[in-house]
């Protein structure tokens, strides 16, 4: 079985960390990330980008694109993609084919990836 | 970071929403801060054991509220201030969860803590110095080591500047749409000179100085949390993180300036261009361009281009074009010159920068580059002079070093006369 495990914490409070602070905190994780990897359980991971530099796509039959994280707490996150795009338009534009393909309303959140590891995955 | 060392980050953290609240209250720039401290203080002795509180931002405004107001009362025997509410000290000021700001107001009271501190009645270094002590919350002898300068004269300037901003009384109203834009700009500038600040520093300095750019880039982030859909807020933006992402770079291990065409591209910080490309991407989509954005722009056609020979100089001279008319100035002028060279060779460039002669007669950077610019046209002697000028206007050895490598390259000047 395959879990995700989605990570939530207060930015302001995380951008606050100095590089120093940072650097160490990715480095303890990368001790958990690299006992994970020699069991052979590691799936993708992967760190956003602040959500000052999201945007989101609103479903609709003309899909709208708003600045800023994704906000409504009326809907729940159903999953996730990680595609290698050149730019944020191009990201937008395969939501847009994401959103045309599913029924109803409903958002996807753009963010770009800071930090990437995953095996025999894109980029 | 230290077991307690989360205390400390959701104090920097919660700092400028607590200190703009508090500023609100007490209309006052001392008080505020003097009441942030104390609450402060109490947040690190109950922190540690109670935990932390659901919202660190409202707790320190309920506490810094109550110790300010029994400060003022000893001071002035002040009346109450509107909906005064006893806050008991066992740190459950959060259950006053109907303190919480409602967004407008958190925006406007930020807004304006960021508009006092950046008051354009106050000269750029105590703009910057004031922001950095109330709104970043460095202490005076930080700040008076990133400006290099003693730790009195710091803080006489940020008394001065306090006392100025004092007399010039910024109304406490909510501001109306336009009065809003008009402070978002003058913060925004101000961002942008304490950013420069750091970045312009020579290598000996650039640790010292460093501060400056990051609380600069802390800011920027804070002001389009404030503003997330102002184009020019995400250009700022993203400006300073393109910038900052290439500093690792920019000196080599003597420190001399690596020029950007030089720089090992492997040592640029791929989170902060990720995320400076991300936001000049989504402000060009509202196609309002102003000049931070122009200036990201081009910083990300630098940072997108796999090799500094793959740069894509004809996008490069048309964004300067642009600032041009944005923002005309014999600097963005001379900058594009740069791209015309690569563009359209020397002899296009030398042309586009001959009227700049008199505006930036005393420039450095105009005399290295007409000095170049002639080298390439084969006019050794004018060369040579152009390089002796800008020798005698070089502001650091480092960049006389530079034009004396330049001048070492010259072939034997023709014998004149």
């Amino acid at each position: 079985m395959l879990y995700a495990i989605l990570c939530y914490d207060d930015e302001a409070a995380v951008s606050a960390w100095s590089e120093d602070e940072d650097a160490a905190v990715m480095q303890r994780l990368g001790v958990v990330q690299e006992k994970l990897e020699r069991q052979k359980r590691l799936g993708p991971v992967a760190r956003l980008v602040p959500t000052t530099a999201a945007v989101t796509l609103r479903k609709r039959e003309d899909p709208i694109v708003l600045d800023g994280p994704f906000a409504e707490t009326k809907e729940q996150l159903l999953g996730f993609y990680v595609v290698d795009c050149e730019t944020m338009n191009d990201a937008i534009d395969v939501a847009k084919e994401l959103a045309i393909a599913t029924p109803g309303v409903g958002s996807y959140e753009i963010r770009s990836v800071r930090f990437f590891n995953g095996k025999g995955a894109p980029g | 970071m230290s077991d307690l060392g989360w205390v400390d980050t959701a104090l920097i953290a919660a700092r400028p929403q607590a200190v703009a609240a508090l500023l609100r209250y007490f209309r006052d720039l001392d008080t505020a801060e003097e009441s942030f401290q104390n609450a402060a203080l109490r947040a690190l002795r109950t922190w540690p054991q109670a935990g932390p509180p659901r919202d660190p931002a409202a707790w320190l405004i309920m506490v810094g509220r109550n110790a300010g107001i029994d400060q003022v009362r000893k001071t002035q025997r002040l009346t109450a201030l509107d909906d005064e509410r006893a806050v008991s000290d066992t740190g459950d000021a959060e259950a006053a969860a109907a303190e919480r700001l409602d967004d407008s107001q958190y925006r406007d009271d930020i807004l304006r803590l960021l508009f006092v501190c950046c008051h354009p009645e106050l000269p750029a270094t105590q703009q910057i110095a004031l922001a950095l002590r109330i709104v970043c919350g460095l202490s005076v002898g930080q700040i008076a080591k990133a400006f290099l300068v003693s730790e009195s004269a710091m803080e006489q300037r940020i008394t001065r500047a306090k006392a100025r901003i004092a007399k010039a009384e910024v109304p406490f109203e909510a501001p109306g749409a336009a009065e809003r834009a008009e402070r978002a700009g003058a913060v925004a500038s101000a961002i942008y000179l304490m950013f420069n600040e750091g970045y312009s520093a020579a290598a000996a300095d650039a640790e010292r100085r460093a501060p400056l750019s990051l609380e600069a880039i802390r800011l920027a982030r804070l002001l389009l949390r404030l503003f997330p859909a102002e184009p020019e807020l995400m250009g700022l933006a993203a400006l300073l993180l393109l910038q900052h992402a290439r500093i690792a770079a920019r000196f080599d291990a003597d420190g001399n300036a690596v020029l950007l065409e030089n720089q090992d591209r492997s040592r640029w910080n791929g989170a902060l261009i990720a995320e400076g490309l991300a936001l000049i991407d989504k402000s060009m989509r509202h196609r309002r361009p102003g000049p931070y954005q122009v200036q990201a722009a081009i910083a990300a056609l630098h940072v997108r281009s796999p090799s500094a020979a793959e740069t894509d100089w004809a996008e490069i001279e048309l964004l300067y074009r642009a600032l041009e008319r944005l923002q005309p100035s014999p600097v963005v002028t001379l900058n594009r010159a740069v791209a015309a060279w690569k563009v359209s060779g020397a002899e296009a460039a030398l042309a586009l920068i001959v009227p700049l002669e008199g505006p930036l007669a005393g420039y450095f950077y105009f005399h290295g580059m007409r000095g170049a610019l002639l080298a390439a046209l084969g006019r050794a002697g004018e060369a040579r002079d152009a390089y002796m000028r800008a020798i005698s206007l070089a502001g650091s050895a480092a960049e006389a070093a530079h034009i004396r490598s330049q001048l070492d390259s010259l072939s034997a000047p023709a014998k004149v006369g």
